[in-house]
């Protein structure tokens, strides 16, 4: 074999894995959409459930995941802000920074059941929020929290050093320079960060099982203190419990195309961001 | 020398170290006030250490130490008393490849004045305007103040990077290399530049390249291997250099 042949065979190698990964993603589409559309109507996502979830619609799900979502991001975005402009920009390197950081990439890699234990054993038992959108939230929040924190250091860590020299040399403190060079420089990095975060939060089923969730509320909650339902919570109800398997098997692939809908639309909107951020960086 | 110019900042027996590694060896230098002052040397031999340790900039460099003293108008700059934010805005710096903010023009010129408490808009345009001229950029910029600043050419982008440097008014201003990515016309521009500068500022320049020392400056250093081998007046270390490493170097036959 010549090495024009050689080469020919790696990219006809490398674009069949393309090929294969494309199918895939393609038959998990089409799987949910074509056994999911046919519930989806305006009703299905104003109404509340009814029959014992065979009809009505799925609204407490949604409104109860956006509770969690933007809870869990009230409580993790400053403390991961804060806590990763620490560990960048005013810690000395030292062995004592490396160990921090080392444990928070562990604690991305902790899978989320844990963190819904951990949950219900703290927030739910011994904190007294019960099940509720408060301990779902915080939980969710903590089990984001790694994610945030790694992905604003990355951000902060792209801003070049002499943009930080300018600032300085100018006479800025360090605060101030950290406040209208650094954190601006980097926010497009970080906000990517915090949308894929959302994502994940809103998807996550695990972590609220025990803390928050609950397969069926008669209507919306009234306070933080509420259980509520939640969407991916719903779809796996929906195929363990109740009375009426047939029919609420067609539900759940109705709540797993929303769900799938929703999460890409928020990576959409990351991966426009940091096209943005690009075209900005280049001119 | 000393006699008919005014010392404004003296080096006395500066010892720098990254880590364990001496980088600077007992450097003893005047800068004097209103004049030129060229650092030239071959690369890695602690120029840019050096000018750096001027307005203390290698503190952001972990894991460093400096011994000595920096006299800045006969005040030690590292004694602990000592505010090191005005030390900074009263030794302004431009560095060796252009470093705008993402910004849009006015806002790079403003950033100096409003991290420095001045609020008022006039007063801020006023500086803008002025600083501009005084890096010959005016013409080019003044209808683009909106503009990012990202959008200039390099040797625009480094002149930005001089106004900038003048709009809180320093006293001294260190250039690091500053020609060092730039064209041979943008270079003219800025050794131009420097030329009118001195008239208001005391200046220090790194340089490797000999001819800009040469052209720019009134005196000059020449550093080896982290020392300090020969101080004096320009026209004296290009034509009758006391040491034969400084002759060699000038005449090209190392560096
Ligand atoms: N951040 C740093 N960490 C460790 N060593 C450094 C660092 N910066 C410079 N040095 C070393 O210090 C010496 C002087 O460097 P520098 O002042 O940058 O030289 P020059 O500007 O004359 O080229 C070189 O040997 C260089 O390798
Ligand atoms: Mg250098």
């Amino acid at each position: 074999m010549n090495k024009n042949q050689v080469q020919w065979l790696g990219f006809m190698f490398l674009s069949l894995t393309m090929v294969f990964i494309l199918l895939v993603l393609g038959l998990i589409l089409y799987f949910i959409i074509a056994r999911g559309i046919h519930v989806i109507s305006w009703e299905f996502l104003t109404q509340v459930p009814r029959r014992a979830m065979t009809q009505g619609g799925i609204a407490p799900a949604l409104v109860g995941t956006f509770y969690l979502t933007i809870g869990a991001i009230i409580f993790a975005l400053p403390i991961g802000l804060a806590c990763a402009i620490y560990l960048v920009e005013y810690y000395p390197k030292s062995i004592v920074i490396n160990i921090i950081r080392l444990s928070i990439n562990n604690l991305a890699g902790v899978p989320s059941v844990v963190f819904g234990l951990f949950g219900l054993a703290v927030f739910v038992r011994f904190l007294g929020f019960g099940v509720s959108i408060l301990s779902g939230s915080l939980t969710l929040g903590i089990m984001i929290l790694p994610g945030i924190i790694s992905a604003t250091q990355e951000a902060l860590l792209a801003v070049p050093q002499s943009l930080r020299e300018a600032s300085l040399a100018l006479g800025a403190t360090q605060w101030q320079t950290i406040r209208k060079t650094v954190l601006p420089t980097a926010l497009p990095g970080i906000m990517t960060g915090v949308i894929l975060s959302v994502g994940r939060a809103a998807g996550e089923t695990a972590p609220i099982m025990f803390t928050a969730a609950t397969f069926y509320t008669r209507g919306f909650p009234g306070s933080i203190f509420d259980q509520v339902m939640a969407l991916p919570y719903h779809i796996y109800a929906l195929m363990t419990e109740g009375t009426f398997p047939e029919r609420q098997t067609a539900i759940a692939y109705g709540c797993a195309l929303i769900l799938l809908i929703l999460v890409l639309l928020i990576s959409a909107i990351a991966i426009i961001l940091r096209q943005r951020q690009r075209q900005y960086g280049t001119v | 020398m000393e006699q008919y110019d005014n010392v404004r900042i003296r080096a006395e027996e500066v010892r720098f170290f990254y880590g364990d590694k001496l980088a600077l060896k007992d450097i003893n230098l005047p800068i004097f006030e209103n004049k030129v002052t060229a650092i030239i040397g071959p690369s890695g031999c602690g120029k840019s250490t050096f000018i750096r340790l001027l307005n203390r900039m290698n503190e952001l460099i972990p894991n460093t130490h400096f011994e000595g003293k920096i006299l800045l108008d006969g005040v030690n700059i590292y004694d602990p008393d000592v505010d090191v934010v005005a030390i900074r805005r009263k030794v302004g710096m431009v560095f060796q490849k252009p470093n705008p903010f993402p910004k849009s023009i006015f806002e790079n010129l403003s950033y100096g004045l409003k991290v420095n408490g001045i609020r008022d808009r006039h007063y801020i345009e006023e500086r803008v305007i002025k600083s501009l001229e005084e890096a010959a950029l005016w013409n080019e910029v003044k209808d683009r103040f909106n503009e990012s600043a990202l959008r200039l050419s390099g040797g625009q982008q480094q002149r930005l990077c001089i106004a900038r440097c003048l709009t809180v008014e320093p006293e001294v201003i260190l250039f690091d290399e500053p020609c060092a990515s730039l064209d041979p016309i943008s270079t003219n521009r800025i050794e131009e530049l420097i030329e009118n500068l001195k008239q208001k500022y005391t200046i220090v320049i790194v340089t490797h390249n000999m001819q800009q020392a040469a052209r720019v400056s009134d005196y000059t250093a020449f550093m080896y291997m982290g020392e300090l081998i020969e101080f004096d007046r320009t026209e004296k270390i290009f034509t009758v250099p006391r040491d034969k490493r400084t002759e060699e170097y000038i005449t090209g036959k190392f560096g």
